[in-house]
């Protein structure tokens, strides 16, 4: 579910004919770390960047101290609830109505903030880990090490995700932040690690990788100073993307009921249990979906931006 | 060519049984007991029918016996008996031209819809109707696809009732219009993209110049040069989303209950059904990496500057 949305995919990683086929050209060294940096600068006076970039720093903070936003209408504690309240419209104090357990759904929706975003951001650290590590080996060293790993990534490229990760989560008797975090990583790591791979290999023969290694320079010296520095800002750049489609997959997960649990506070949650009062109680499913749609939009948006500044070949 | 088929062929064989390696050991390592689950959760089972039914299933066998018989069982195309005592082949005969249906009308829906207005976009490049475009598919990017279908089921389907919100009596196309539709949001943003992205790159291309100076048609050589020319990436992609839709309409199928592969994996998993759910994925696995040889065969054909080695 999260491979299968194909936007992860730059152009330099298309599969397998290219690879198999004539010899590829070598693609462009990634930019290098003083482009990167000027490149950051003149982005912090666009509004493209500026705009996503605001809403992003909002929802983490949200994410991080939602008792601070929850109670802007007077009821900022999502576990207060009177079942005489049970799935009432939007009133004065109560701008999004109640829930089907009579709890205060804008503060239940400000709370569920916390759930997507951790995961989100942990799950992309992880993978961002992963995709670092396996990545630059496989791109460095070449050979068996290569061959190893990019077969583990064909099982993973070749296998129903979704399918995958419900028989996991299936396995685990804890469904917290950090297990469902732990199963996306496992089927998300390929697409980044390729990524790197490619990467890796763009910038692994030049000069002054060559000149570092021609002064005694060792291969984790070489790796961790020179190529890891110099390959990382594709693997950066799509990382926001990633965490969008983290998000969605952590909602769609939550929202089959194999993802977190009823009583963690979270939007996935709140639209399975929307799911069958959706035709009389329309708050509860547009609420928490709205709050979603416009967190992925605004880490798709920022991501989109952030690649076409730094890839510029493929605006 | 027939030595570049067989390779792939070849290399299929460790995917496929890594692939059922790991779901057959995740579903032998589902918590809860099958015997259990088969008798309900309330009722005791006596241990000699409990006995009686772990040998016949080989439930008592060790891991890697089990995982063996399975393997050279379905080398001579037998899927097995699932936990309710169906034959696992007959479900996926009946769940199979359902999820096809979905995969190909999505596919179909994806690709002419992501194609044309990628097109569209390139060739008004800058224009409104470009800025419209790019943020239509960047609306439908941030809404998770799941939502889309319950606002499609209930304005389409409960308000309107125009078309029919669950199941597949009413047949192909009507059953399964709304379902693809809301599928094909899903891959339509990166196809439109791709194919605008692709085709800006090749009006760029010399062969344009020598067509415009040959005095061409503009409409001809749009289509017969550039489109034909920008397709190659984009049919790389659209053959990783058939593989991907064959397997990922698990949601879908579930939302409208259409009683595909997808809903019978779902179902499977919650019952601890493990015959069913590794026939089925296995299944899926072999559809994807199929769907993925033939499109880097057409790959050569489409453009013969690659050659298949």
């Amino acid at each position: 579910m999260l491979s299968h949305r194909g936007q992860l995919e730059p152009a330099a990683s298309s599969p397998a004919p290219g690879a198999s086929a004539a010899p590829a050209a070598e693609p462009d060294p990634p930019l290098g770390v003083p482009q990167r940096f000027s490149v950051l600068r003149e982005l912090l006076h666009t509004p493209r960047f500026l705009l996503p970039g605001a809403l992003v720093v909002l929802l983490c903070l949200i994410a991080g101290f939602p008792q601070a936003f929850a109670g802007w209408f007077g009821h900022g504690d999502p576990t207060v609830c009177s079942l005489a309240d049970s799935g009432l419209g939007p009133r004065s104090g109560h701008p999004f109505g109640f829930d089907i357990q009579g709890c205060d759904l804008y503060s239940n929706v400000i709370y569920g903030t916390r759930n997507s975003i951790s995961i989100g951001l942990l799950t992309t650290a992880l993978t961002l880990l992963v995709a670092l590590v396996l990545g630059s080996l496989s791109g460095y060293c070449g050979g068996l090490v290569d061959g190893l790993i990019s077969r583990v990534m064909d099982v993973f490229f070749g296998f129903p995700t979704l399918v995958g990760m419900i028989v996991i989560l299936e396995m685990f008797t804890v469904h917290s932040v950090v297990s469902v975090s732990l199963v996306l990583t496992f089927f998300s790591w390929p697409i980044l690690t390729r990524v790197m791979r490619s990467s890796v290999l763009a910038s692994r023969n030049l000069d002054y990788v060559a000149a570092a290694r021609e002064l005694g320079s060792g291969p984790v010296r070489i790796l961790v100073r020179h190529v890891i520095p110099n390959s990382i800002t594709p693997v950066a750049v799509l990382a926001s993307l990633n965490i969008a489609s983290v998000i969605t997959a952590e909602s769609a997960l939550t929202f089959l009921g194999v993802g977190l649990q009823a009583p963690s506070i979270s939007w996935g949650v709140q639209l399975n249990t929307a799911q069958q009062y959706f035709t009389t109680h329309l708050n509860l499913l547009l609420f928490p979906a709205l709050f979603l749609s416009v967190t992925v939009l605004g880490f798709v948006l920022l991501g989109d931006c952030l690649r076409d500044a730094f890839d510029p070949e493929l605006r | 060519m027939a030595g570049y088929l067989l390779r792939r062929a070849l290399m299929m064989i460790p995917v496929l049984l890594g692939t059922t390696l790991v779901i057959y050991a995740a579903v032998y390592a589902l918590p809860g007991n099958p015997v259990q689950s088969l008798a309900g959760a309330n009722n005791v089972v006596p241990p000699s029918v409990a006995h009686a039914i772990e040998a016949k299933y080989h439930l008592d066998q060790p891991f890697f016996v089990q995982y063996w018989d399975y393997l050279s069982a379905l080398l001579h195309g037998d899927f097995g008996v699932d936990l309710n005592g169906n034959s696992v082949a007959s479900i996926i005969s009946v769940g199979w031209p359902v999820t096809v249906r979905l995969a190909l009308t999505t596919w179909v829906l994806e690709g002419v819809v992501g194609i044309a207005l990628g097109l569209l976009a390139a060739v008004r490049r800058g224009k409104t109707i470009d800025v419209a475009i790019l943020a239509g598919t960047t609306a439908v990017l941030g809404v998770p696809y799941f939502i889309t279908a319950y606002v499609a089921q209930i304005v389409l389907g409960v308000k309107l009732g125009w078309l029919p919100v669950s199941g597949v009596t009413a047949g192909w196309p009507l059953s399964y219009i709304v379902p693809a539709g809301c599928l094909a949001l899903f891959g339509l943003p990166e196809i439109s993209r791709l194919t605008r992205a692709s085709v800006l790159d090749n009006l760029r291309a010399d062969y344009v110049d020598t067509a415009v100076a040959k005095g061409l048609a503009p409409r001809r050589i749009l289509v017969r040069h550039v489109l034909r020319n920008s397709l190659i990436p984009v049919v790389s992609m659209l053959g990783v989303n058939l593989g991907y839709l064959l397997g990922g309409t698990i949601l879908i199928e579930g939302i409208f209950n259409l009683p595909g592969l997808g809903y019978q994996i779902y179902h499977g998993i919650n019952q601890h059904n493990g015959p069913l759910v590794v026939g089925i994925s296995t299944l899926l696995v072999l559809a994807f990496l199929l769907v993925n040889l033939i499109v880097d065969v057409l790959y050569g054909v489409l453009d013969p500057r690659i050659r298949l080695a």
